[in-house]
């Protein structure tokens, strides 16, 4: 693999511009004032307890994801670049969705075989013909962006579902400003810390037509989640009731929640419980987590879900291969953010390039999340490999195939001292009366040498991100 | 707020201050073990030692899991088992599990000194804590209690979710004031005798203030030396006294007022009447009545409140409010 862009250092081992002020501290600090930086950001999050549980091993124990005191810093230039992007891109994805809801001109204009659609498991058929709020599916997206090459950004993956970890991108930003007060005080590192407000005020925009003053709960599956921490968080943030199913009730195509003074109408549900579980009447019947009734208000108006229902048809890994065709399509604009070149294996000509490259790209599954059910070429064994290919044979419509990017490094620390680790990034896109981007997101690491998988859920950790102006 | 919210934070509050209360009863069991008791020495202790399960009704699971009572085992089995809803251990993970699940109602820093108990308790063993000694262990719980409810009443808004938490707490406050005094009251010999019997039942009576941090008080008010009598009425009916019944019940009340904005209901009508009780009560009429007895008769009512509660705040009726 050819070398990795390093964010920090540029070809000839000289600190970037936008780094500077970083790379001071750290060439000034002793190594024991870094060291206890480090202790105390530890003890810091496990005192205030943001953990996330794990799911397999040792169910039920909470894990801290690692904390890297390294930045990821992205000069403000790049950034404005990105910021676009990414308002164009979630506006076309929000376009998509309300069309094959309702005309699905696309469909017809034959940019995307039907059949990707409409046979999508994603694809919701109870959602044709309803109206949501403005129109809006993805309220919240968070859409992951690496960087490749010569450091070139991709976006690898739209996620327009229940997309997690922006209380990550908060907790880290009041670590760090608390670690280094001096680097916050010396230069202009764009703040973060209002995403809870402008996520309220999009909540609130999102309200059934003719209420005033609208209520906004959040709707968790339960303190056994692997993102509890965050449901919790963000309803504490933003000053809402964080619910349960159980906590609900539907009267009259009304959703109520049961507080001590009886029930209270509920107007906008940031819920992060998946489609599948949100209501047994209409999706899976054995689901505890959900309210029943909760679709047939949804349905009537009553009532709005963020995100809403059948999202997920637009994040699937084989509809994400024709997002920038949507950009065009519904925006006649040229798309600003590059997609990864990816081979789809439900082709034939792109299933026999994979099968005869397999140890040099990376092997998806279209409805994969988390990095579960991934082969990466060539970290993979042998046997790993043969397994693979045999899963890709018989079906290969449930796979696509990137090249393996050497995704840009960033300095982090490790048991050896400083060492390059690949990362990637999530900015998170609000999509209400307008389109917000909070400057900054979450930085993820692989903190393993040369791993490329940078999920929490596999050993990954986090970094602040930092938009600087240079 | 979510009638599931205000069952977690009243019940958050409950284990706190039973871990508390725990640490105390054990204090007090401690000291009345290690006295002297005239004839029979070493039956006295382990006699008061099952007298402290009593009090916390859990001596028929104990007896299950450990048959007879042995101090050290009682020790254990009260501080660090996990079998033992209402050990220390037990109390802490509750009550952090309820923290945890309710943290978007408290503040982060309450959070936060909660879960670092925890940690610690689930950080010690057993060894470690019989090697630094019971006292600096009993001591610490008390400490992180005080520095719990310290946070809370520095950084908590007074909205209903703090009165849950004060709910919780004079009730579990009450109950346990009840619990001390039943093991003074039915450890052989003591009965309702109005004077101290000898230098033992003194010190058994000075032992019980020592355990709640009374001793001062009680000195201040009476000015006199430790009299049954006088520290049955501290520990009742004097307002001055913080953990006194008297001073819970009063709390309880003005809680679940101001909690129902002055609504009548049925709920606040039980706490007003036992509380009127209480603030017009003597000692005198309560030794008539027999301790045992008045003592049984206030935690009857103690818990037809608590259930009270629980119907009026924590169950839905699925009405639609005002």
């Amino acid at each position: 693999m050819p070398n990795a862009y390093d964010e920090m250092l540029d070809g000839k081992g000289k600190t970037r511009p936008h780094y500077r002020a970083f790379g001071k501290w750290l060439e000034q600090a002793p190594p024991a004032r870094i060291a206890q930086r480090r202790t105390e950001a530890e003890l810091a999050f496990h005192r205030v307890g943001i953990t996330f549980a794990v799911y397999g091993e040792d169910a039920g124990t909470e894990r801290l994801i690692p904390f890297d005191i390294v930045p990821r810093i992205i000069p403000a230039s790049e950034w404005q670049v990105l910021e676009r992007g990414l308002k164009q891109r979630v506006q076309a994805l929000n376009f998509f969705l309300h069309d094959i809801y309702h005309e699905q001109r696309i469909l017809k204009a034959g940019i995307l075989p039907p059949e990707l659609v409409l046979q999508n498991s994603q694809f919701r058929p109870e959602m044709v013909g309803t109206d949501v709020p403005g129109n809006i599916y993805a309220h919240i997206a968070g859409i992951d962006i690496v960087r490749a090459g010569a450091g070139e950004y991709y976006v690898l993956e739209d996620n327009l579902r229940v997309p997690s970890g922006v209380s990550y991108m908060l907790e880290n930003r009041k670590m760090m400003m608390r670690l280094f007060p001096e680097l916050f005080a010396s230069q202009q590192i764009a703040p973060v810390e209002h995403f809870p407000d402008v996520l309220l005020d999009n909540l609130r925009s999102v309200a059934p037509e003719g209420v005033d003053n609208p209520t906004v709960a959040v709707l968790t599956p339960g303190a056994h989640n692997s993102a509890y921490f965050e449901h919790a968080f963000l309803a504490q943030q933003m000053g809402v009731e964080l619910v349960e199913g159980q906590d609900l009730c539907a009267q009259d195509n009304m959703i109520f929640m049961r507080t001590t003074r009886g029930l209270q109408r509920v107007h906008v549900i940031y819920r992060r419980l998946d489609d599948d579980y949100l209501d047994p009447n209409v999706f899976r019947k054995d689901s505890l987590l959900g309210l029943p009734g909760l679709y047939a208000a949804y349905k009537a108006g009553k009532v709005t879900l963020a995100n809403a229902i059948g999202t997920g048809v637009a994040d699937d890994k084989s509809t994400y291969v024709h997002v920038p065709e949507m950009i065009r399509f519904y925006l006649d604009e040229a798309p600003i953010l590059n997609n990864v070149p990816t081979y789809q294996l439900r082709k034939p000509d792109d299933c026999r390039y994979v099968l005869e490259h397999l140890a040099e790209l990376v092997v998806k599954e279209v409805h994969g999340a988390g990095g579960y059910g991934m082969l990466v070429g060539p970290a993979a064994s042998k046997k790993q490999l043969a397994d693979f290919r045999r899963r890709i044979l018989a079906e290969p419509q449930k796979y696509i195939a990137q090249p393996t990017l050497a995704l840009s490094t960033c300095p982090t620390f490790v048991d050896a001292g400083i060492a390059p680790r690949h990362v990637d990034f999530r900015p998170y896109v609000l999509s209400g009366r307008g389109i917000h981007v909070v400057p900054g997101g979450l930085t993820r690491v692989a903190l393993s040498e040369g791993s490329l998988v940078v999920n929490s859920s596999q050993g990954g950790g986090t970094k602040d991100t930092w938009i600087v102006e240079v | 707020m979510l009638c599931r919210t205000a069952n977690e934070l009243y019940w958050m509050s409950r284990h706190i201050e039973r871990a508390e209360n725990t640490a105390r009863l054990i204090d007090l069991t401690q000291r009345i073990a290690l006295l002297p008791e005239r004839f029979e020495r070493g039956a006295a202790g382990v006699t008061v030692w099952g007298k402290a399960l009593e009090a916390f009704g859990i001596e028929k699971e104990y007896a299950r899991l450990y048959g007879a009572v042995n101090a050290q085992k009682v020790l254990r089995f009260m501080i660090f088992d996990a079998l033992n809803p209402s050990s220390i251990y037990s109390c802490l993970q509750s009550a952090r599990e309820s923290a945890r699940s309710q943290r978007g109602a408290i503040t982060a820093e309450m959070y936060e000194d909660l879960n670092s108990s925890w940690l610690s308790i689930r950080a010690l063993s057993w060894e470690q804590l019989v090697s630094d000694g019971l006292q600096v262990f009993l001591d610490r719980v008390k400490q992180r209690s005080a520095s719990f409810r310290g946070i809370t009443i520095g950084t908590m808004g007074r909205d209903e979710a703090y009165h849950f938490l004060s709910l919780g707490t004079f009730i579990e406050r009450a109950d346990c004031t009840v619990r001390l005094l039943d093991i003074k009251y039915s450890v052989p010999g003591a009965g309702d005798k109005h004077e101290a019997r000898n230098a033992v039942d003194y010190y058994q009576w000075s032992s019980m203030l020592h355990a709640i941090s009374a001793f001062e008080t009680y000195r201040r008010i009476y000015k006199d030396t430790v009299r049954p009598k006088r520290v049955a009425e501290l520990l009742i009916l004097r307002e001055d006294m913080p953990r006194s019944l008297v001073v819970c019940t009063v709390a309880i009340h003005n809680i679940l007022s101001s909690l129902l904005h002055g609504e009548r209901a049925e709920v606040v009508r039980q706490a007003g009447a036992l509380a009127a009780e209480m603030r017009y009560g003597r000692i005198d009429a309560i030794l008539e009545q027999g301790m045992q007895a008045y003592l049984d008769g206030y935690i009857e009512r103690l818990y037809l409140l608590a259930d009270e509660v629980n119907r009026e705040f924590m169950t839905s009726t699925d009405r639609i409010a005002a």
